[in-house]
């Protein structure tokens, strides 16, 4: 089964002019172990708010591209979230969302979509003018590139199993990276 | 409807004179001329919400973006939201102005209303979060633009509670 990590990877080289948010847990510090960069914020908590943080940025910055790591268990919490995505359609923003059918960090609990919940139903059901489920790398790295590539919002559901690293603390502080990434906007935006 | 227009008009364009680029908002009664002016302002992007909560993240954002926002919302929208409030803004210090129906006080006749009017407050300053209340628009403009100088110096949520006096026209 496709591991995230190795989706992350893939897209690793692919987000470097981006934005990107993620979710807290395995997407934070798997993202972090490929290396930290300025342009990459970490909601290290407030489930569900992440794909809504990118919405705000997107909307803030219609000619920045913006990239959001969400997980079946946060974009549960805000399903809701997902209509107001689709409904100002922000063009920059690529929301991809792990599913490993898991509260994979609190022990491995089953979410709703191992039940057969479809996120990717939902988000096209909400409205998202682009959606995909992919299960195998191949396939996530080409529907990660005509995201990218797309000038419309984007959903990518990426199935993916339920296995993430040893540790979810990192020694990036919460404040140091909220800083530098605004940060960074500031100088980015300055210069456009 | 007995909403007040005037004061609306007064409110929103002291959010539009300390620059105010960006309001996320869910329709309530006493908020609606306010969403109205919002959607009716070329330069404003306004972001209708499913929940109240979202207008953290969407918030946080715009603070990201350098773009400075307002979140308006009913005191019950501020119940729903403190998840956010707390582990977003608080955690992260991510300066919020959020402007409050201040409903379910003195003069409410939705019974409805009632029990989160009472919670209001207790909760606000549960959280460490300074907040005053708008009644007299002779003074509304100066109290947004200090209530964002808060928020900025602070980078922290502030509060500013709309109250009946200032939003309903119908003698209580």
């Amino acid at each position: 089964m496709m591991q995230r990590l190795e989706c992350l990877r893939a897209a690793y080289p692919r987000v470097e002019d981006s934005l990107v948010v993620t979710i807290m847990g395995a997407v934070a510090a798997e993202l972090q172990s490929l290396g930290h960069r300025p342009n990459f914020f970490y909601l290290q908590h407030t489930m569900g708010l992440a794909s809504s943080t990118g919405l705000g940025l997107a909307l803030c910055l219609p000619q920045q591209k913006v990239v959001v790591f969400d997980g079946d268990g946060s974009v549960l919490m805000n399903l809701g979230g997902l209509t107001t995505m689709a409904r100002y359609r922000p063009r920059n923003l690529v929301h991809v969302v792990f599913d490993n059918e898991s509260l994979l960090s609190v022990g491995g609990f089953p979410t709703a979509t191992s039940t057969g919940s479809n996120l990717e139903a939902a988000a096209r059901a909400a409205g998202v003018p682009q959606t995909k489920t992919v299960t195998t790398l191949p396939d996530f790295s080409a529907a990660f590139d005509d995201a990218m590539k797309s000038n419309d919002l984007s959903c990518i559901v990426a199935k993916v199993e339920a296995v993430g690293p040893k540790a979810y603390v990192t020694d990036l502080s919460l404040l140091e990276n909220r800083f530098q990434f605004r940060r960074h906007i500031e100088q980015k935006t300055r210069k456009i | 409807m007995p909403v007040s227009q005037a004061n609306s008009r007064v409110v929103y364009d002291a959010l539009k004179k300390c620059g105010i680029g960006l309001v996320s908002a869910l329709p309530e009664t006493w908020l609606v001329h306010l969403i109205r002016m919002a959607e009716d302002d070329p330069q404003m992007i306004l972001v209708r919400l499913a929940k109240e909560e979202e207008g953290v993240g969407i918030s946080a954002g715009a603070h990201f973006a350098g773009v400075k926002s307002a979140m308006l919302m009913q005191n019950h929208g501020f119940l729903a939201s403190i998840n956010g409030i707390v582990s977003f803004a608080q955690l992260y210090r991510i300066p919020l102005l959020m402007l409050i129906s201040y409903r379910g006080h003195f003069g409410e006749r939705d019974p409805w209303q009632t029990q989160g009017g009472g919670a209001t407050e207790p909760l606000l300053q549960a959280l460490h979060i300074p907040y005053s209340f708008l009644d007299d628009p002779g003074k509304v403009e100066k109290q947004v633009a200090e209530a964002q100088t808060l928020a900025y110096a602070s980078l922290h949520p502030v509060a500013l509670l709309l109250t009946r006096q200032l939003m309903w026209e119908e003698p209580a």
